[in-house]
């Protein structure tokens, strides 16, 4: 795969916590940060852990440190599936 | 009379609980199954077991964790701790209390574990050999731990106070119980506590195959069969129980409407070890459970028995029991054999069974098996017996040389037996079907 | 109500085994932290543990004991073995119902679990795994309950055995657990303590996947840094200690010496997350005010505290307030060091890897240092003994410990000299 959109990190999401109770996430919900949006800590490094698992990447922890919202993920993820 | 009256406020008794078994996914459920003698042993259904020596287990059947908990939780647990938020849900529910409305450091989680999250643990070990480390998932460091039941409890219901987890095989149950009313005397308010497991996932199921002591028998009605001349192993299953515990003052002045019983002794023992020509030990634990409750063996009205469906194990147990109530001398039952073993939750489901036969005055039967005469146990078969019942004996034993034993109490006059004739209570079958 | 006191203690450490090796290691300063040799550590984030140099057999072990057991067994077992002999205790002429086992422990038999899974699972090609490659003693390693078998296999012990399984504070509740059972009366002697052996590709990994661990991989003697600025993140260790835990009447009867009084134990949970700390200590203070209302001693007597000090950011500024919280103004003057920037973070076991470094401290007047502490961390402003060890008489020592699941633990350990 050579990038990531939208719909493919919302899917990965639902894999790793599930639908957030009661409500589906949206393009408005891309630059809210994780935990405003229910994500917690453990949440976001096991999306990092299913990415690498899926897009065959190495993400390092600084990356990690910064990925704090959804919009952070696949901007992350497409520079560096270009780079590859 | 002011001592009796003291130990009383102390005492440390058990006002919900909250069930999920083979034979029903709620409390009521499984107890009506439970008197009606039906049997949630089956073939296996989680995976293929032909290529499997052992073929029947105790499944939990139309469970789903998402009615109990949320998908974010539900995400990061395995089915170990799926059972124990549903029964904790129920536990809290009966017992009437809102842990977010207590203090938070005067409550605790205090439960038994045995594999821990072995499914959970199976699928991550496979990620790593069949992809490399980078695919092992970030819950797999909180879901497979022996500590994961207790911690995700003691986050969801806030519950800050000397919490624990204990193993010690298939006595560990009950030594979770005992832990709580150790904390509850050293002023804990309020103990959630129990235990359930649930292991039957591939590797799970190999782990278990290798203790020798499962039964290869494929017929379900068949397969575990405790104190009978058939015995032939046990049945393993999953499920658990979980219980709320608090001293009996709090619960008093908290107006709780029901005191199911009162954990009134209790006792472990270490068998001794192999090749050492030293006797067992159980009889011992049952022993210093009752002097602990400071109650006679004439007091006791059922017994509980471990029933492991291992010749040699049944008549070491069968012994135990006879030495100390004589021949027949006290109703025997083994309701597990409706549901198998489950390890870190079967004591704690014989310690509910025991609660509700107090409440119902009924002692819930064993199926299948027909014990040996030999034995001279005086089991309870096929029928639930209505009996007065004030003390009850749970006996647990772990492989590997642990041996549990707690004494349950009424605390509340029980019913008249007349109550029971009337036929007034719904949990009651009638005899003739 | 009955006290009681440590009469033996058995250390099998990252390093040589031994009590007395772990003690002239960490009093030194010296680090048993290095490039993990156990597996090949290539394709991990982080390639860093503190490894024990232990050989079964040279420790005694004989070879059905080693045949059947993990190595968090046969640590435990080594160190039961140790534990005995320091405290003189002759366990034949004792009454087997009075002697009980706890053992602390936080992953099982996570090794054995894990080699034994690659054989029939066909190194992770099959789901439904193969019985026929089953070793016969797997059951021993899926149930944890296997090392109190063992301890208490090991000692003759016939009174209550358990493990105790909170996670990383296993070790400490473990003791706690003895002591419990002591006062009350269900045993005269307990032998207790904890074991964990979890280097292995599982949980490395789970550290990687958390980014939980250092990946000081270029320089592993110095990869464990607590308190320091530049910490990142802690070292897998492993081991054991065990104790020989008597009611006072009965050491006193039998003359044995006495490293320390079990004082006062309490444990907490935060309640709050699986794997993060709020960074205000609450529950960690409330356990440590709790044991020292037990111990019934104040704050400003304790004269050592033995940190729990893993060498992450959140652990160390969430444990600084904790004592702050606890301890008030005497926290600025206490000296407080982490022993696991020299043996890593055995998980279950440490917490009884650092009660036996607190009752050595005791017993011999030295608290040993806090390694690697370099840079100090303006969040992180207490004395934490950087480098060197310290003499003095030590009268009070306390011993805590925080891990997944939100467990926080403390104990209090006095002097012989208090008794």
């Amino acid at each position: 795969m050579s990038s990531i959109s939208f719909d493919d990190l919302k899917a990965i999401m639902s894999r790793c916590t599930g639908e957030l109770d009661g409500r589906e996430l949206t393009e408005s919900d891309l630059s809210t940060s994780f935990t405003e949006i229910g994500y917690d800590s453990l949440a976001v490094l096991e999306i990092a852990s299913q990415l690498q698992r899926e897009y065959g990447l190495q993400i390092p922890d600084e990356a990690i440190e910064e990925m704090d919202s959804p919009q952070a993920v696949i901007d992350y993820v497409n520079t560096n599936l270009a780079a590859v | 009379m002011e001592a009796v009256r003291e130990a009383q406020k102390t005492a440390s008794v058990i006002t919900g609980v909250g069930v999920v078994a083979p034979t029903g996914s709620d409390r009521e459920a499984w107890w009506q199954a439970t008197l009606d003698g039906k049997s949630g042993l089956g073939r296996i259904s989680r995976f293929d077991p032909s290529g499997y020596p052992v073929r029947v287990a105790g499944e939990v059947t139309g469970f789903d964790p998402a009615d109990h908990a949320p998908q974010r939780l539900v995400s990061e647990t395995d089915a170990m701790t799926q059972y124990a938020f549903a029964a904790t849900n129920e536990a809290l529910a009966d017992a009437a209390v809102d842990p977010a409305r207590m203090p938070d450091l005067e409550l605790a989680v205090i439960t038994a574990n045995s594999s821990g999250g072995v499914e959970f643990g199976q699928r991550e070990l496979q990620k790593l050999y069949a992809e490399g480390p980078q695919a092992v998932g970030a819950y797999m460091s909180i879901a497979w731990f022996y500590a994961a039941t207790t911690g995700q409890l003691s986050i969801r219901h806030g519950m800050r106070g000397p919490c624990g987890v204990l193993c010690s095989e298939q006595a560990g149950g009950l030594d979770a119980l005992a832990q709580s009313r150790r904390v509850l005397a050293k002023g804990t308010r309020l103990v959630v506590s129990g235990g359930t497991d649930a292991s039957l996932s591939p590797y799970g199921l190999v782990c278990q195959l290798s203790n020798g002591r499962l039964s290869q028998v494929p017929q379900p009605d068949e397969a575990y069969l405790p104190f009978s001349p058939d015995a032939a192993g046990y049945v393993p299953g999953e499920g658990g129980a979980i219980l709320v515990m608090e001293s009996l003052a709090a619960a008093r002045a908290r107006g709780a409407e029901r005191v199911y019983g009162e954990l009134a002794g209790y006792a472990a023992t270490f068998d001794p070890r192999p090749g050492s020509g030293r006797p067992p030990t159980l009889r011992r634990a049952a022993e210093l459970a009752l002097a602990d409750a400071g109650a006679e063996p004439g007091e006791v009205d059922v017994v509980f028995a471990d029933g492991h469906g291992v010749p040699e194990l049944d008549r070491q147990e069968a012994q135990a029991v006879a030495a100390l109530f004589g021949p027949r001398g006290v109703p025997v039952s083994v309701p597990k054999t409706m549901t198998g073993r489950l390890y870190a939750g079967g004591a704690p489901l014989d310690v509910a069974a025991a609660l509700l036969a107090l409440r119902d005055q009924v002692i819930p039967p064993s199926v299948n098996t027909c014990p040996d005469p030999g034995h001279l146990l005086d089991l309870v078969t096929d029928r639930p017996r209505a009996a007065r019942l004030r003390t009850v004996l749970v006996l647990a034993r772990g492989y590997g040389g642990f041996n549990s034993a707690v004494v349950l109490r009424s605390v509340d006059t029980p019913a008249p037996l007349t109550h029971l004739s009337a036929g007034t209570s719904s949990h009651i079958p009638r005899r003739n079907g | 109500m009955n006290r009681a006191v440590v009469t033996g203690i058995g250390v099998v450490a990252p390093g040589r085994p031994g009590r007395e090796n772990f003690w002239e290691m960490i009093v030194k300063g010296r680090t048993a932290t290095r490039r993990i040799t156990l597996f090949d550590p290539a394709p991990f984030r982080s390639r860093i543990g503190a490894e024990c140099d232990f050989d079964p057999e040279r420790c005694g072990l004989s070879y059905q004991e080693i045949r059947r057991t993990d190595r968090a067994g046969q640590f435990a077992i080594a160190a039961a073995r140790e534990a005995v002999a320091d405290s003189g205790i002759a366990l034949a002429q004792e009454r087997p119902e009075r002697i009980g086992v706890s053992v602390g422990n936080g992953v099982g038999n996570a090794i054995s679990m894990e080699q034994e899974y690659r054989t029939v699972s066909d190194n992770g090609r099959r789901w439904l795994v193969d019985p026929d490659y089953m070793v016969p003693h797997l059951y021993g390693y899926v149930m944890s309950s296997s090392l109190a078998t063992e301890v208490a296999w090991a000692t003759g012990a016939e009174g209550p055995a358990t493990v105790v399984s909170s996670g990383c504070c296993a070790g400490i509740d473990a003791v706690g657990y003895a002591v419990d059972l002591i006062r009350e009366g269900a045993a005269e002697v307990m032998v207790a303590g904890a074991t964990d052996a979890p280097i292995y590709p599982i949980t490395v990994s789970c550290f990687d996947t958390l980014r939980a661990s250092s990946t000081s991989n270029d320089d592993p003697e110095h990869a464990c840094r607590p308190f320091d600025e530049r910490r990142n993140g802690l070292v897998l260790g492993e081991g054991s200690a065990v104790f020989v835990i008597e009611e006072l009447e009965h050491a006193r009867r039998r003359g044995a010496p006495v490293y320390c009084e079990v004082a006062g134990y309490a444990a907490r949970a935060n309640g709050y997350h699986m794997t993060g700390l709020r960074p205000d200590g609450r529950e960690m203070g409330e356990a440590i005010t709790a044991a020292l209302d037990e111990a019934r001693i104040n704050p400003d007597e304790i004269d050592y505290a033995n940190a729990h000090g893993s060498g992450t950011k959140q652990n160390d500024r969430h444990e600084t307030a904790a004592y702050k919280r606890s301890l008030g103004e005497h926290a600025y003057g206490l000296p407080v060091s982490s022993i696991k920037s020299m043996v890593g973070h055995s998980l279950g076991s440490i917490g009884s890897i650092e009660i036996a470094a607190s009752a050595l401290a005791i017993d011999r007047g030295t608290v040993p240092p806090t390694a690697n502490y370099e840079h100090p961390d303006p969040e992180c402003d207490l004395d934490y003994v950087p480098g060197t060890a310290r003499e003095g008489t030590l009268d009070v020592v306390l011993s805590v410990g925080s891990g997944f699941g939100g467990f926080q633990s403390a104990v209090v350990l006095t002097s012989p000299r208090r008794l």
